[in-house]
């Protein structure tokens, strides 16, 4: 059995995955459930002074039939006693001493700091997480967004923490950026053992035509709200990817958003995060979800004879580079399995109306089309719009060219090959 | 693997179900609800969790998926095939609340355990050895599974079985459209691979080997030995050749080769599931009059509606509130004399009638074999059934039993949850002992 055993910034849990701080991890009957369901670790609720929460809170993207697919919420951090969630904390990390508990934290000055930082401690936290990244309600205040939005404000709240802690201290970015990166190297500079990324995306997840309102609706009124779910993945990946790859940042990552099943986790394990946190698809489906996401992970590493969860953390890193440096010069063109084929023409009206008009009817008349591979600029569009797997595929087809990217191109007169489809 | 001729006359079956490729079991997969406390859960008899191996085909993770299945149900990959779903699990699906097509956990099951034979993914070892040894008798799905999971706990196991081979009816009787004989050949291999299951084959208890005999070489026994030879017919002529009980012939059609040719109007005897099966069986083998006379109404039937229906369509026709009195015939069955009854079961005067068959099916069900269990005397028998306790214990210490012998004859599926139960409960009393 491959060693799941995570590690992120002296954060020890017996696997990667980790509730993210959310109503998943509110309180400790919670998240004592999902430590015996199979969780690694869990970030509990924000901790401040507690607020008072809107009804209704919540929204979903709905989309062709599924719920869910995106998420949104405008509740603030936690509503309960500190008194009663320290409690907890203590009694659940005396219960399960082997987990992760960190505590996710977010008050204003540096004397609340100092003394939530030092509770927490008390109750048994493994390690806290700053939360720099609520986009509703609390930025209003100063806070959450307010704070990660500015690298000054950032490094120095960091730096409070740090010189408060013991414990391994996390700063949790928000995406609601222009580029992560100088977010990441300003909780570094403060001090931070990690980051954890991403929190939620300012949103409007829709409006109700019928009353004039956007949702989620509070009496008449609405507010814009944090998106998460399986929709924000590709921007939390790119996000990972980009301070992972940045050579000035060096801290662990804790990735987040829109994770739901094994194969996403790893996705972000790939590109640099050590450990992983999931809410909205806990908040849909219930802690029982990460029984497949240990074991297709599990299985996966034991088929491709990874034993440690460290030999897969950034691997694919490495091969996310600018667009200066890709290979113009490697040419695909897409080709139709014809057995496989069931006739839908999906492709053909994809790349006719969206891309370079080369798949055509058959002139046997059958319904799989053809494809004309001197036009075929290689895009995929046909392969996603195809609705069977492994019908069409992007072949790679030799030119005779050698491997040549725009910067050598520029910078060294490299041959490109001729543009296809561009008449 | 078990002795299995290739030229028997199932082998020309179809599935009646064929199996999903990857592409739909994925599609079928994503459609699951992953309901929480889901009602097809607890309409499995062996409580599959259900949910948790659909929703991780849906992840690609199809070995947790035969994991997850075969964790519960050791016999998972012929259940898949020959479990009546629909009113079991599927029937069960909330789908149907919603008047949308339940979901398809039977396909989906074969998919994944499919699958896992393939890949010859394992999942399950023998435990270290506990120096206790538990007798089986008979060697049917439920001694399979009660097997399987006393090697889990480190038990000896021995299975007496009476004929050459084992596996009982999921290798003599299922019909062919739901699982031929070498396929629940295989999955007996797949069962036996974990290791240390003794079977000695030719042996029937207690007339070969005595109770005190077994109850000497072993710490506990499970008596999982079915139910008995087909009854018979009492009508005038019920001797005749071409009369035969339906078990028994469907154990040539399973394991050897009819000839048919000859064979124009079938008649087969029953409405429970057995004669539900013969009658599709004969109209799959190619007889062109196929009929299903019954005593009762249509409605009384104890076979499954859908499996009726099936046979409606493919071209079986159902003789309700009708017995056969005699059989004629020169040296074999030529003519059934039928009569018609009222609604109190009363033969209708004048009714009787004379039709042509030249092979009359007799499935009007099996004897129960609990009076075999004489010689233990805490064994409780009634009407044949052997009484046991929510823990599969009988009245015996030490002596469990399940399948058909102590249920009194229903599917598969019941005879692996009783015999995994039954296995925990030995388990438990071994440990007392
Ligand atoms: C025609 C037919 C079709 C069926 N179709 C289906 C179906 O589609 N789906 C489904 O789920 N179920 C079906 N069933 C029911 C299913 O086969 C049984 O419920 C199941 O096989 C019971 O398992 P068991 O282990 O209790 O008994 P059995 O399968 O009957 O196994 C008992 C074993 O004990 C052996 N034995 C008997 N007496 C002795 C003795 N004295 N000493 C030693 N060994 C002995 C027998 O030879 C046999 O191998 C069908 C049954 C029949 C008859
Ligand atoms: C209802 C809800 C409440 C949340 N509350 C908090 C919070 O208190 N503190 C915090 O750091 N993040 C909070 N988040 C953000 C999540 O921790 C997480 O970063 C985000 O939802 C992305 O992950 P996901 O796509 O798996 O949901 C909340 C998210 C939701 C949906
Ligand atoms: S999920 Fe539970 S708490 Fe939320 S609105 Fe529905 S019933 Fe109320
Ligand atoms: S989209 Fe796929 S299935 Fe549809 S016509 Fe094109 S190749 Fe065939
Ligand atoms: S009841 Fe139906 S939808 Fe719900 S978990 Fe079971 S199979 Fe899926």
């Amino acid at each position: 059995m491959p060693d799941l055993t995570s590690n992120t910034g002296g954060i020890v849990s017996p696997n990667p995955f980790w509730l993210a701080s959310a109503p998943p991890a509110n309180s400790g009957g919670q998240v004592q459930r999902a430590f015996d369901a199979g969780w690694g670790g869990a970030v509990w609720k924000t901790l401040g002074t507690p607020i008072q929460n809107v009804s209704s809170r919540f929204g979903a993207t709905r989309w062709k039939g599924a719920s869910g697919v995106g998420f949104n919420n405008i509740e603030l951090i936690t509503d309960r006693p500190l008194e009663t969630n320290f409690r907890e904390i203590y009694e659940t990390k005396k219960k399960y001493p082997k987990h992760a508990i960190i505590v996710s934290l977010m008050v204003e000055t540096r004397e609340e700091w100092k003394e939530i930082i030092a509770r927490s401690e008390d109750a048994g936290a493994d390690g806290l997480e700053l939360n720099f990244g609520c986009p509703h309600g609390m930025c209003e205040r100063g806070m959450g967004s307010a704070v990660g939005q500015e690298p000054k404000v950032n490094e120095r709240i960091t730096g409070w923490a740090k010189e408060f802690a013991k414990v391994p201290v996390l700063v949790k970015l928000t995406p609601n950026v222009g580029d992560i990166v100088p977010h990441g190297l300003a909780a570094q500079r403060g001090g931070a053992d990690g980051v954890s990324l991403i929190n939620t995306i300012k949103s409007i997840i829709g409006v109700d035509i019928d009353r004039f309102v956007p949702e989620p609706r509070v009496a008449g009124l609405s507010t814009n709200g944090g998106y998460c779910g399986a929709a924000v993945r590709p921007i939390a990946l790119h996000m990972t990817a980009a301070l992972s790859r940045d050579p000035g940042f060096h801290l662990p990552i804790s990735g987040i958003g829109g994770i739901t099943n094994w194969r996403d986790a790893l996705e972000f394990i790939l590109l640099g995060s050590s450990s992983v946190q999931v809410c909205t698809e806990v908040m849909l489906r219930g802690y029982r979800i990460v029984e497949d996401m240990i074991e297709g992970l599990e299985t996966y590493m034991s088929e491709r004879g990874f034993e440690r969860l460290d030999q897969l953390v950034g691997k694919a890193v490495p091969a996310y580079s600018e667009w200066g440096d890709l290979d113009l010069n490697y040419e695909t063109v897409a080709k139709i399995d014809a057995s496989a084929c069931i006739g839908c023409q999906l492709c053909m009206v994809a790349c006719h109306d969206g891309a370079h008009q080369c798949i055509h009817p058959n002139p046997d008349g059958s319904r799989v089309p053809t494809i004309d591979e001197d036009e075929c600029v290689g895009c995929n569009l046909c392969q996603i719009v195809c609705p069977v797997p492994q019908c069409i595929s992007m072949v790679q087809v030799p030119n005779g060219y050698t491997p040549a990217t725009w910067n050598e191109h520029v910078e060294a007169g490299a041959q490109l090959r001729p543009k296809k489809g561009a008449h | 693997m078990a002795d299995i001729p290739a030229d028997r006359s199932e082998a020309s079956f179809e599935d009646f179900k064929p199996a999903y490729t990857k592409a739909q079991a994925v599609v079928e997969a994503n459609r699951c609800l992953y309901c929480y406390d889901a009602p097809c859960v607890k309409a499995c008899p062996t409580s599959i969790d259900i949910p948790e191996f659909i929703r991780k085909i849906a992840t690609d993770n199809v070995r947790g998926s035969a994991r997850t299945i075969l964790e519960s149900n050791i016999l998972g990959m012929s259940c898949a095939r020959v479990c009546p779903v629909e009113v079991l699990c599927v029937g069960d699906c909330v789908y149907n609340e919603l008047g949308v097509p339940p979901i398809q956990i039977g396909k989906l099951q074969r998919f994944s355990t499919d699958e896992a034979y393939a890949a010859g993914w394992r999942f399950h070892e023998a435990g270290s050895d506990t120096g206790k040894s538990v007798g089986l008798v008979g060697g049917g799905p439920a001694s399979l599974a009660c097997a399987h999971r006393l090697r889990r706990f480190g038990h000896r196991v021995t299975i007496y079985e009476k004929r050459d081979q084992i596996g009982g009816l999921n290798l003599t009787g299922v019909a062919p459209y739901k699982i031929k004989a070498d396929r629940a050949a295989e999955e007996i291999d797949y069962v036996m691979a974990i290791g240390g299951i003794d079977v000695v084959t030719g042996v029937s208890v207690p007339g070969d080997l005595s109770w005190d005999e077994l109850r000497k070489r072993h710490d506990a026994l499970f008596v999982g030995f079915g139910l008995g030879p087909d009854s018979i017919l009492s009508a005038a002529g019920g001797d005749l050749p071409g009369i035969v009980g339906a078990v028994d012939w469907i154990e040539q059609m399973k394991l050897g080769r009819l000839d048919l040719s000859a064979v124009r109007s079938a008649m087969v005897v029953g409405g429970g599931n057995t004669a539900l099966d013969v009658v599709r069986e004969l109209r799959g083998l190619g007889v062109p009059e196929v009929a299903l006379v019954y005593r009762g109404d249509e409605a009384v039937m104890s076979g499954y509606a859908h499996e009726w229906a099936a046979a409606k369509e493919e071209g079986v026709r159902g003789l309700f509130r009708t017995l056969p009195v005699a059989f004629s015939g020169d040296g074999k069955v030529e003519r059934a004399r039928l009569v018609r009854m009222d609604e109190h079961k009363r033969p209708i005067d004048g009714s009787e009638h004379e039709v042509p068959c030249d092979l009359a099916i007799v499935a009007v069900g099996q004897s129960k074999l609990g009076e075999l269990c004489a010689g233990l005397a805490g064994v409780k028998v009634e009407k044949g059934r052997i009484l046991v306790g929510p823990d599969q214990a009988t009245g015996e210490p030490g002596v469990y039993a399940g399948g058909d012998c102590a249920n009194g004859g229903t599917e598969v599926v019941n005879a692996v949850a009783e015999g995994r139960d039954a296995a925990v409960s030995i388990d438990a009393w071994l440990g007392r002992t």
